[in-house]
């Protein structure tokens, strides 16, 4: 019991620790592939550091939503990361139809994000929360019905249940084409829900092409700290439910499980790197096609296993 | 003997496209039916080849739709003739490969096919060959190449070749109930084999096998509302090729129902067969009836009438007629024929196909008129056509089994087609001749073109009069046959 | 194992299919159906296969993957197509339609009692899919071509019906099916050229003088 609460407590830990370092590998990738040096690895630190310390600016066409946007966003993250099983062991809140629960909270921090971006009143910022309110729309059908199909596959609603009977026995049958079908689908949700090309890109400073950073724009300071905190922890959220899929090894000790599970992450995160660089940006009116790609693949996918 | 008769087509046929002369094309082209008929008698008469277990061999039914085409095969090889030495294009020529010379080979390759198709006892092949008809007969459709006979040449090899591709659905069900009983696993899928052990076979599979074979072949005969392709079909065709179609096609079509009707009868769901049977039947009848009552073109009159008279068919095999449906569809290809050719000699003189422009046929060319008219009474099932007994014994049929509704919806649906078509008819036969139309020429006198629609009628006002007992004998064994018997 | 993946690899390139625009991914995708299908129903053949059937197999899938196509692909050069700009159903729906249809199929293979032995549903289902796939190209787009490669598909679906269902075809009825779709391809691209001679065009909403 005691074991569990370490295990899970362990699992919050590490995400609030090691979140933002996804964010840099993916960047180091990127560098080294274009063949440069690249920031130093604690970069993401020293910035939430660095933000930390400073003012905030706040427009008077807002309201108290603008400062309750990050906030918000923050705090359902956080509760997602308490949903999540870490490690081999349990999260620390676990029960019936959990990754519903998992799913809205990060709808709701996302639909905090859309008002407060509304709320500024500019035109910039309602174009990005257009966008954004769009694409997620396409995505979460997706989310939910591949985790379903997960839960009717082994047989178990709960989120810890899920990620714990996964093993090599439960795709090595009958299943295995649909295991393609499962990734194909949580990659391009990642994707989109983490704002990387080919649906967005992090580093334009085109706010027109913007999708997640045109509704930030105006965010500084503390809150701009809270935000990109949060995008790192949604990295991890969604990270780890696509190295669950693909790591699934069981030692049963935790050190070794969460060993195994972090080099997963990295792993997840050179990928992502790989591919932003070797990929341009689609044109506004692909993701939709690509989104409704992976909406077909997460519906075989449930077709297939629910049959 | 088998063998001649179904391979001679095929290498006439490809040998009439090698072809250099015309002349020589079109002697062919009439000797080869001639001899496919002789040859088809004999076998009648020799009684021999019936051996049903292989795939290939000839029961009294095939030897009866094997009759009936090849005599319409005769005739009309005839007026193709006729056809297409007026139609000779004097620049392209008549020679090797040319259009000329695959239309001429398209037929007799079509009545190879036919023929194949007629004498495969398995029904696999007996599909493979439907197919290849519809394949044959679809660059027949086109030969004028006229906008409007490419409308029709692709209707009809889409909507056939999908219909019949839904019927090798119902072949792969056929197999599969064969799947279920260990005594029935090993079966050929010969019709006949297939009917023996039909009690062992699973019903569910039987009854999804009749309906997929039902709604594909019904497309090919000509059922509503599958029929959409025949009316347009029938009348951009040369008139020839229309009498073709409609005396053989259909009939192979009918005889692969036939066949599933009689294992589904053996297998005790013959109320499911009946019952699907008897709805597409009426709906045809109906359909059929309402375009007949507005209809402007005296060709498509002709093919909705195909598709009444195909409705009558699969009503009779629905409750149960025997030898009224066998002689029915011996009788309609005949007397379709007839109407057909006599429409293509309208047509010649008119030079349109429009109801509301022909008038007073028997003034121009009194034979065409009455041949018209003698045509036209066969087919509404007068007295003393044969047509006229074939109705009668269907309405026999069901009456006997106190099916009142169903005979009061069938008298409903003739009365109405009965009104619909004589309106036309009499519009067309008598009364003065369009003043500001040119003809040709007027015919007072019979001429060559007559002579085969003359052989059609006489032929069905023979057997409306006096059946000869030798084809009497072989209709009845047939329907003995067709019901399930030995 | 490797039969799920065909199926599943058929499964995309049947909805695929539905949402094609260009004629070009039309026809590939027909080609590719064609291929998964014959090494789909040569994988399925649990009777053990006979030289007879490898070289059945082998030509089928030469004449499905690389003779249809290549006789299409010249078609469509000659007529001058290259999208199907205003199809009666548009391809947003048509997508989500070809999901329907998947469903239906699976939930169809359900409902059907099977014979046992040898029988693969998913298989089934994707027979069954792929005729749906060719019916609705057929009925819902507005080229003739588009009708052709329609057909071909639907063919396709019927052919891997039957080793999904465990029925074992004599080898000649299978080497006549083949013939008839060849030839029947073969003489609609031919019509087809025809129609394009004649009309300038090949909608077949505008084939429409004959009618009551």
């Amino acid at each position: 019991m005691t074991r569990d609460i370490f295990a899970s407590l362990g699992g919050i830990a590490f995400a609030l620790l090691l979140a933002p370092f996804l964010r840099s590998i993916i960047n180091r990738t990127k560098a080294r592939i274009s063949g440069r040096r690249g920031a130093p690895l604690l970069q993401p630190y020293f910035s939430l550091a660095r933000l930390l310390r400073k003012g905030a600016v706040y427009s008077s066409t807002t309201t108290w939503i603008f400062r309750a946007g990050p906030v918000a966003g923050l705090v359902t993250v956080f509760g997602a990361i308490c949903l999540l099983p870490f490690g081999g062991g349990p999260a620390l809140f676990r029960f019936e139809g959990d990754f519903l629960l998992l799913t809205y909270l990060l709808a709701v921090g996302r639909f905090f994000t859309i008002l407060a971006a509304l709320d500024t009143g500019s035109s910039f910022e309602g174009m990005g929360a257009n966008r954004e309110a769009f694409f997620s729309a396409l995505s979460e059908p997706t989310l939910l019905l591949g985790l379903a199909g997960l839960g009717a596959v082994t047989g178990s609603l709960s989120l810890t249940d899920i990620y714990g009977r996964i093993g090599a026995s439960v795709f090595l049958e009958a299943n295995m084409p649909a295991l393609i079908f499962i990734l194909a689908a949580f990659m391009i949700v990642f994707l989109s829900e983490n704002a990387r090309i080919p649906v967005d890109d992090p580093t334009t400073h085109l706010e027109l092409t913007m999708i997640h950073e045109a509704m930030i724009l105006d965010h500084c300071g503390i809150d701009l700290a809270f935000i990109e905190f949060a995008g790192a922890l949604k990295l991890w959220t969604l990270g780890l439910l696509i190295t669950g899929l693909i790591f699934p090894v069981r030692f049963g000790v935790f050190w070794l499980d969460s060993l195994v599970s972090l080099f997963s992450l990295a792993t997840l995160a050179v990928c992502i790197g790989i591919v932003e660089s070797s990929m341009a940006r689609l044109k506004m009116g692909r993701v939709p096609q690509l989104l409704s790609i992976a909406f077909v693949m997460s519906t075989l996918w449930i077709m297939w296993v629910v049959k | 003997m088998l063998w001649i008769l179904l391979l001679t087509p095929f290498a006439a046929g490809l040998a009439s496209m090698a072809m250099k002369s015309g002349r020589a094309r079109r002697f062919l082209l009439v000797c080869v039916p001639c001899f496919h008929f002789v040859c088809s008698i004999l076998i009648l008469a020799s009684e021999s080849g019936l051996s049903t277990n292989r795939w290939l061999g000839a029961d009294e039914l095939s030897l009866l739709f094997l009759l009936s085409t090849s005599a319409i095969f005769t005739v009309s090889s005839f007026a193709l003739n006729l056809f297409l030495r007026e139609h000779e294009n004097p620049e392209k020529g008549a020679g090797r490969f040319s259009h000329e010379a695959f239309f001429a080979g398209c037929v007799l390759l079509l009545l190879g096919t036919t023929t194949l198709a007629i004498l495969s006892l398995h029904t696999g092949v007996f599909w493979m060959a439907l197919e290849a008809t519809t394949l044959a007969s679809a660059p027949l459709i086109s030969y004028q190449r006229s906008s409007r006979s490419l409308e029709a040449a692709w209707k009809y090899l889409l909507i056939c070749s999908v219909g019949i591709a839904i019927a090798l659905v119902g072949n792969t069900a056929l197999a599969v109930s064969t799947a279920f009983d260990a005594a029935t696993q090993s079966t050929p899928l010969t019709f006949h084999a297939l009917a023996e052990r039909a009690d062992l076979l699973h019903p569910v599979w039987l009854k999804i096998a009749f309906a997929f074979i039902l709604v594909g072949y019904g497309t090919k005969m000509g059922l509503a509302p599958m029929h959409t392709w025949l009316p347009d079909a029938y009348s951009e065709s040369p008139s020839p090729i229309s009498a073709l179609l409609s005396g053989t096609l259909v009939n192979c079509a009918f005889l692969g129902i036939l066949r599933t009707n009689t294992i589904m009868l053996q297998a005790g769901v013959g109320e499911y067969s009946g019952g699907l049977l008897l709805t597409f039947g009426l709906l045809s009848l109906f359909m059929s009836g309402w375009f007949i009552l507005q209809q402007g073109d005296f060709k498509r009159l002709l093919g909705y009438s195909s598709v009444e008279h195909m409705g009558i068919l699969a009503m009779a095999v629905g409750a149960g007629g025997g030898f009224g449906v066998l002689f029915h569809s011996l009788n309609h290809s005949l007397t379709k024929g007839l109407l057909f050719l006599v429409a293509g000699n309208i047509l010649s003189l008119y030079r349109t196909k429009s109801t509301k422009s022909v008038t007073g046929i028997l003034r121009v060319s009194p034979v065409t008129g009455l041949l018209w008219l003698a045509g036209f009474c066969a087919i509404s099932g007068l007295p003393p056509f044969g047509i006229f007994v074939s109705k009668f014994s269907i309405m026999l049929a069901i009456g006997s089994q106190a099916r009142w509704g169903i005979l009061g919806l069938f008298l409903l649906a003739l009365g109405i087609i009965f009104v619909g078509m004589w309106r036309i008819v009499i519009h067309m036969t008598f009364g003065a001749p369009p003043e500001s139309h040119s003809f040709v020429e007027t015919r007072i006198r019979p001429g060559i073109q007559d002579i085969a629609p003359i052989i059609l009628c006489s032929l069905a006002l023979l057997l409306g009069l006096w059946l000869p007992p030798p084809l009497a004998r072989l209709i009845e064994r047939a329907a003995v046959i067709m019901i399930g018997g030995a | 194992m490797t039969d799920h993946f065909f199926v599943a690899l058929l499964l995309l390139v049947n909805l695929r299919l539905f949402a094609s625009s260009r004629m070009g991914s039309l026809i590939r995708g027909a080609a590719a159906q064609s291929f998964l299908t014959v090494c789909l129903s040569a994988l399925l053949r649990d009777g053990g296969i006979t030289a007879e059937s490898w070289i059945f197999l082998i030509v089928s899938g030469l004449v499905k993957c690389l003779v249809l196509p290549l006789l299409m692909f010249r078609a469509l050069r000659t007529v001058g197509i290259r999208r199907d700009i205003e199809p009666f159903v548009g391809y947003r729906v048509s997508l989500f339609l070809g999901l329907g249809a998947a469903a239906f199929s699976f939930w169809g293979v359900v409902q059907l009692p099977l014979p046992g032995g040898g029988v693969n549903p998913t298989a089934i289902a994707a027979a069954l899919l792929s005729m749906i796939t060719g019916l609705f190209l057929i009925v819902a787009r507005r080229k003739a071509i588009s009708q052709a490669i329609g057909y071909l598909v639907m063919e396709n679906g019927i052919f891997g019906l039957a080793p999904s269902l465990a029925v074992h075809s004599p080898l000649i009825v299978e080497a006549g099916v083949l013939l008839d779709v060849f030839v029947g391809v073969f003489v609609m691209s031919v019509i087809i050229l025809h129609i394009r001679q004649e009309f300038k065009h090949i909608d077949i909403d505008r084939l429409s003088e004959l009618k009551d």
